[in-house]
């Protein structure tokens, strides 16, 4: 309490010393703030099977201004893995996040560290807003030994363990039944965690799906299942591959929520109450009505499916990062201009992390070998049997 | 006829994947115009297959993820508009659901050409192909059967493809009676290997090589011809050892040939085509000659199919074999990412010298000879 007030009579003070000069509000302390604010959500949240939370979400200038710094962060980041994907430095497939920023930024806005998270292989964001850093990410596109999977998972197989990041996966829709598992575990280990396991909305028409769900259902397993409709499934337009693109209603007798997923406070406030609803009565689908500005993965130019102006379109009217922006300017909790100085540091911090994870060895090239089993079972070593011989010679 | 055949030769594949000796073969096998063929890539060719099934045959259908708009490969590029939106189209991502009803389209009667995007994508529709396409005929007594169905999937390494881009499942479904696996080497094998697969009464799986889309190139008759299920190919003739291979390894296998003879070595090199049911006489005969072998693929050397051949030619020739079976394959290890050159099954480690003279097992995995 005391704090806020104390806050609060500093924004007081800056507001005042505002005219005076410009220099002086490059200092005013607006990223600590910690006043509430209450701000409305774009567009009303729908509901299936229950009832719809408050449009009205409790936030803080601190919070907007992180939300802004780590959006901008994750887009920069993205941008940069594509110019690297394209300088042939990261191999493998690619597939990028940017135009979804939101969702990976409120949810963890909404939930602790505690709560797991999986998703598929669009992943670099959700590894970024799980705490994962800049270096981990560029080191493990690069297939560097300080990539968050020592190297040797690539793009699509980010892991955090620390942080309940259960990764990374390339299948379509098979991390969705091992998220329930997760959740499956979390019933038994009481401690009031949830797993939020993400899928796209082409995965949502993956049988497996809809096993899970039963399940998770049947036996009230605090899952959500999260549902980040950008509209496209690969090359294919919701509407061409599923009969009903409703997607939070396609659990039937699973309730849902679809959230403006451009809006990094709606979808704050939607994961909140999804995690108090499935801690209490079960799974819950969430919907996120989002876009991404790429195309699917590295090799698909993203503009034979869908127009440019339906792109620019969004980028001018959801732009999750703007909408974040206009509100910070509209709130006048800091200058153009800092926001400006925010992004041009967080170029910095992106290339910066981009040399570093150049200099990053490649892991040991017996690493190709390590982890197909555990250790000390005897199996590594009948697996080496192949090559230890020619191995000893090259590198002994 | 020789002077066309020449022309044809110096005209194959930039990967020197040369189809030389089986250019005779070819031509008794394919009546039409050998001569008469445009420069195609594999992929092209494969795009010409399904226009040619679809053109003379109403009832066969083309869907996948993605074809309607050409498929990431291009396989399917002009399809939709040339046959319609209700022969050519787009299915969810859903492949347990592609097949499952590519089997039931082909159980009454049709022409199912199904395709899954990545051969590693292929999984969730593992039950659907081996419970359910494998066994229809066996357990209905005949009454049923899906034998129009063809699941077209691209496989194998592709430089940079990672651990779900990059795999090579042939094995598994090799375990499955019932069922045909068919792998091409080249453009003008594919196009008529395809069009027997699709028209042949059994249930196929099609392994297009990926790597081979755009890099192999080869002068492939436009017309409407089939090439042979079940029949190896001698596509190299030699005296001193065998080797099998199929698909995108036997450009590898041809290189590690042509830096044998340099050391005198004479290699016969055998294309399997089809890996079940396959056709050991072939392989057998020319073993018989050569009195040694050696298998190569990319998938895990492990339960791979190179084991079934070893072991069934073994059988068939163990009084003739002037040393062991030699497996030239993936390491036992996941597809890896950055040390895809480690784990691929090269030239180099294939044509170690010792492999040649003595086919014994330490020779397989010469690492030294690659990858520095």
């Amino acid at each position: 309490m005391a704090l806020s007030k104390l806050s609060s009579s500093s924004s007081l003070s800056t507001n005042i010393l505002k005219p005076l000069t410009n220099s002086f509000l490059l200092h005013r302390p607006i990223s600590t703030d910690t006043t509430p604010l209450t701000i409305e959500t774009s567009v009303p949240f729908t509901s299936h099977q229950c009832e719809a939370p408050s449009r009205s979400v409790e936030t803080t200038p601190k919070e907007l201004l992180s939300f802004f710094r780590q959006m901008a962060t994750m887009r920069r980041m993205e941008i940069a893995a594509d110019s690297l994907y394209k300088a042939k430095l990261v191999r493998g497939f690619c597939h990028l996040y940017d135009g979804q920023e939101a969702v990976a930024i409120g949810m963890e806005a909404g939930i602790t560290k505690k709560d797991s998270i999986i998703t598929a292989y669009r992943d670099h964001c959700t590894f970024l807003g799980r705490g994962g850093t800049l270096l981990e990410v560029f080191s493990e596109l690069m297939g560097r030994k300080d990539g968050c999977s020592h190297g040797k998972g690539g793009s699509m197989h980010f892991y955090k363990k620390d942080s309940g990041f259960y990764g990374g996966h390339g299948i379509v829709g098979a991390q969705i039944p091992l998220g329930c598992g997760l959740a499956f575990a979390q019933k038994y280990s009481k401690d009031e965690t949830v797993t939020f396991a993400l899928y796209g909305d082409g995965a949502a028409n993956q049988g497996q799906l809809f096993e899970a769900l039963n399940i998770a259902a049947l036996w009230d397993l605090p899952a959500i299942l999260v549902c980040e409709n950008n509209h496209y499934g690969m090359g294919t337009a919701e509407w061409r591959a599923a009969k009903s693109p409703s997607y939070y209603k396609r659990g039937d007798y699973v309730p849902g929520l679809k959230v403006d997923g451009m809006d990094a406070l709606a979808v704050k406030q939607a994961c909140k109450f999804a995690k108090e609803h499935a801690l209490k009565n079960g799974p819950m689908i969430l919907e996120m009505d989002t876009y991404r500005y790429h195309g699917h993965s590295m090799s698909d130019p993203g503009s034979t499916y869908r127009t440019r102006d339906e792109i620019s379109g969004v980028r001018q009217e959801r732009d999750p990062i703007e909408r974040i922006r206009k509100l910070i300017l509209a709130h006048d909790l800091a200058t153009e201009k800092e926001l400006k100085d925010i992004e041009k540091e967080v170029r910095k911090e992106v290339d910066d992390a981009i040399a570093k994870a150049k200099e990053s060895p490649m892991p040991e090239p017996s690493e190709l070998f390590t982890n197909v089993y555990v250790k000390g079972y005897g199996v590594e070593i009948v697996l080496m049997s192949h090559v230890r011989e020619s191995l000893a010679l090259k590198y002994c | 006829m020789a002077s066309g055949l020449r022309r044809f030769v110096g005209s194959l594949s930039r990967r020197n994947l040369s189809t030389a000796c089986a250019n005779k073969q070819l031509i008794q096998q394919h009546d039409g115009g050998v001569g008469s063929g445009k420069s195609l890539n594999l992929y092209s060719a494969i795009n010409q297959a399904l226009h040619i099934a679809l053109e003379t045959d109403p009832r066969a259908y083309v869907f996948g993820e993605d074809v309607g708009f050409g498929g990431v490969f291009r396989c399917t590029t002009g399809l939709a508009d040339r046959f319609g939106k209700s022969r050519v189209f787009n299915t969810p991502l859903c492949e347990q659901g592609i097949v499952g009803f590519a089997i039931g389209l082909a159980a009454m009667g049709n022409r199912a050409i199904a395709e899954i995007q990545f051969a590693d994508y292929i999984f969730p529709a593992f039950d659907q192909i081996v419970n359910e396409a494998a066994k229809f005929r066996y357990r209905s007594g005949n009454q049923f059967n899906c034998g129009g169905l063809t699941v077209r999937a691209p496989y194998g390494a592709v430089g940079h493809g990672g651990h779900y881009h990059s795999q090579s499942p042939e094995a598994f479904f090799c375990h499955v009676p019932g069922l045909k696996v068919v792998i091409p080497r080249s453009p003008r094998q594919a196009k008529g290997l395809l069009l027997s697969c699709i028209r042949d009464p059994n249930p196929v799986v099609f392994f297009e090589p990926k790597w081979l889309y755009r890099l192999s190139v080869e002068e492939v008759p436009e017309d409407d011809y089939m090439l042979p299920l079940s029949e190896a190919e001698v596509i190299r003739e030699g005296s001193d050892i065998t080797l099998v291979g199929w698909g995108a390894q036997l450009s590898i296998m041809e290189q590690a040939c042509l830096d044998a003879e340099k050391e005198g070595i004479s290699c016969e090199l055998i294309d399997l085509k089809t890996l079940i049911p396959w056709d050991k006489e072939t392989v057998e005969a020319s073993v018989r000659k050569t009195g040694r072998l050696l298998i190569s693929h990319e998938a895990p050397v492990t339960g791979g199919f190179g084991a079934e051949i070893s072991a069934s030619i073994l059988e068939r020739c163990f009084l003739r074999l002037e040393a062991p079976v030699a497996r030239v394959c993936g390491l036992d290890t996941p597809f890896p990412l950055v040390f895809e050159p480690f784990y691929m099954p090269t030239k180099n480690k294939a044509s170690c010298l010792e492999s040649f003279k003595v086919p014994a097992q330490h020779c397989c995995m010469n690492l030294t000879a690659h990858g520095s």
